[in-house]
C-alpha cells in the first residue's frame, strides 16, 4: 500500500462547500461527498510555472500605471510554508484586490465608488529560496455586495498559490487585523472558528518602512508531506 | 497568524485582473509532439444553468505520458514549450476552451509505476468560481478509450456516475465535457 505524499487536511481547517450564510454557495456546491483519491503521479505533480517570466515590478501594484494610486500605501509580506514550517521555495504567488475606494478594476463591478486610473489591482511574485515574498500595494477598501441586506465585504486581498503539486493548489483571501467588519462577513465566517484567524494578517511595525509605508505580515501554510512511508 | 493550514476561500467574481496576464488556453505551441485536441469544459450550477464567471485550470502529462515536474523521474521525453498547465475563464456560455495535445498514460501508483499498471489517459481539472469556497478537483477521460475499463481511479467511482468524467467528441472533433457542480448530473469530484 502506497502512502499519500501530501497529508490530507484534518476536519476544521477549510470551509464547507456549502455555507448557507454565503448564498452563492447554495447553487454551486456538490451535494455528494468527494471521492477520496489515493494520490497518484497526477496529484503529486503540478504546474511550477518555472518558465513564467515575471517583470521586476509585478509585485509593486503602485507602479503599474502612469502615476501613484490613491490610498494608504502598504507592504504585504510573509513566507510560504508547509505544515511542518518548512519553506516552500520559488512558489508563484498571485494577488488581486480592489482599490482604496472599494472598487475593482473589472467591468462586472458596478459599485458606485470611483475607479482609480492609477490602480489596476493585480500582482505576482515568486517566493525566494526561503519562501519569502513581498508586495507593495494600497490598502483595499471595504465594499457592499448583494448577499443580504446591508452586506459588506471586509477589506481583503485575494491570494493564489500553486505550491509544489496539483494537490497543494490554494486560493484564499487575506484580511486585516481587528477589522470590525469581519464579524459580519459570511465568507470569512465560512471558515471553522478555530482556523479563521489564520486569514488575518498581522500588523508588522518592524517591517514598516519609515516615512513611506506601514507593513502587514501574512504567512501562508500549504499542505505538508507525510513522513517517508515505511514498508510494512 | 499561521499556526496551521491556511484555509481556502472563494476566488470571487473579480479575479480577472491577475488571470488575464497568465491565461493559458493554448498549451501546445507548434512543434510539440502528439495528437492535437481541442477541449471545451462547460460549467453548470446545481440547476443546470451555465456559470459565466468561473475559472478552470487543467494539468496534464505530455503525449509520452510524462509530467513536466521533478516528481516524475521516469526516463520519458519532455517536450520543450509544453508545461502541461492551462487556465481559462468561462465565457458567457459557461465554457472554457483549451487547445492541447492528448496526454499519454501515466502510472499508478506514483512510486515509479512498479507493479501498479497504467491509468487511462486523463486531464486533471481544478474548478474555481464565486460561491465555490474550496477548489473542486475532477478529471476528464476520453469516451471510447479502451483503457477506461482498467483505470484504477474510475474503479473508485460508482459505475452510474463514471459518465460524468467522460468527455465526448462532437461532430467537429472537439472533446466536450460538462461539469455540473450539483443536480442530477452532479460531476464526480475528488478529495486528493
Amino acid at each position: 500500500m502506497t502512502q499519500d505524499l501530501y497529508r490530507r487536511p484534518a476536519s476544521g481547517q477549510h470551509p464547507p462547500n456549502r455555507a448557507d450564510g454565503y448564498k452563492s454557495t447554495v447553487g454551486r456546491s456538490p451535494r455528494k461527498p468527494a471521492i477520496v483519491l489515493p494520490q497518484t503521479l497526477s496529484e503529486i505533480t503540478g504546474p511550477l510555472l518555472a518558465e513564467e517570466r515575471l517583470d521586476a515590478t509585478e509585485n509593486d501594484l503602485t507602479l503599474q500605471r502612469m502615476g501613484q494610486p490613491l490610498g494608504e500605501r502598504i507592504i504585504v509580506h510573509g513566507r510560504v510554508l508547509d505544515e511542518d514550517g518548512k519553506a516552500v521555495p520559488n512558489a508563484l504567488v498571485e494577488i488581486w484586490q480592489c482599490n482604496a475606494a472599494g472598487r475593482y478594476h473589472h467591468s462586472g463591478d458596478q459599485h458606485d465608488a470611483p475607479l482609480d486610473p492609477n490602480f489596476y489591482g493585480g500582482g505576482r511574485t515568486r517566493a525566494d529560496a526561503d519562501g519569502g515574498y513581498k508586495f507593495i500595494t494600497v490598502k483595499p477598501g471595504a465594499y457592499p455586495w448583494g448577499n443580504h441586506k446591508n452586506a459588506w465585504r471586509p477589506a481583503h486581498i485575494h491570494f493564489s498559490l500553486f505550491g509544489p503539486a496539483f494537490a497543494t493548489r490554494l486560493i484564499t483571501q487575506m484580511y486585516f487585523p481587528n477589522d470590525p467588519v469581519l464579524a459580519y462577513d459570511p465568507i470569512y465566517n465560512s471558515v471553522p472558528e478555530g482556523a479563521r484567524h489564520r486569514l488575518q494578517a498581522a500588523f508588522d511595525m518592524e517591517g514598516t518602512q519609515p516615512d513611506w509605508a506601514l507593513a502587514y505580515k501574512f504567512d501562508i501554510v500549504l499542505r505538508g508531506r507525510n513522513a517517508t512511508p515505511l514498508e510494512s | 497568524m499561521a499556526d496551521g493550514l491556511t484555509p481556502s476561500q472563494t476566488i470571487g467574481p473579480f479575479y480577472w485582473g491577475t488571470v488575464v496576464s497568465t491565461c493559458r488556453a493554448d498549451l501546445a505551441p507548434l512543434g510539440v509532439a502528439g495528437e492535437r485536441i481541442e477541449v471545451v469544459l462547460t460549467l453548470h450550477d446545481v440547476d443546470g444553468k451555465v456559470i459565466p464567471d468561473g475559472l478552470l485550470e487543467i494539468w496534464q502529462a505530455n503525449s509520452h505520458g510524462r509530467y513536466n515536474h521533478p516528481e516524475d523521474r521516469r526516463n520519458l521525453p519532455l517536450d520543450a514549450g509544453f508545461e502541461g498547465f492551462g487556465r481559462a475563464s468561462t465565457d458567457s456560455g459557461g465554457s472554457a476552451h483549451f487547445g492541447t495535445v492528448k496526454p499519454g498514460r501515466v502510472p499508478w501508483p506514483y512510486d515509479g509505476g512498479q507493479g501498479g499498471g497504467l491509468q487511462a489517459a486523463h486531464i486533471n481539472i481544478s474548478v474555481f468560481a464565486r460561491g465555490v469556497l474550496n477548489r473542486l478537483a475532477t478529471r476528464l477521460y476520453f469516451d471510447g478509450d479502451p483503457a477506461l475499463s482498467e483505470d484504477p481511479v474510475l474503479k473508485l467511482v460508482e459505475p452510474e456516475r463514471r459518465g460524468t468524467l467522460l468527455a465526448s467528441r462532437d461532430a467537429k472533433g472537439v472533446w466536450r465535457l460538462p461539469i455540473h457542480l450539483g443536480g442530477v448530473q452532479e460531476t464526480v469530484f475528488f478529495d486528493c
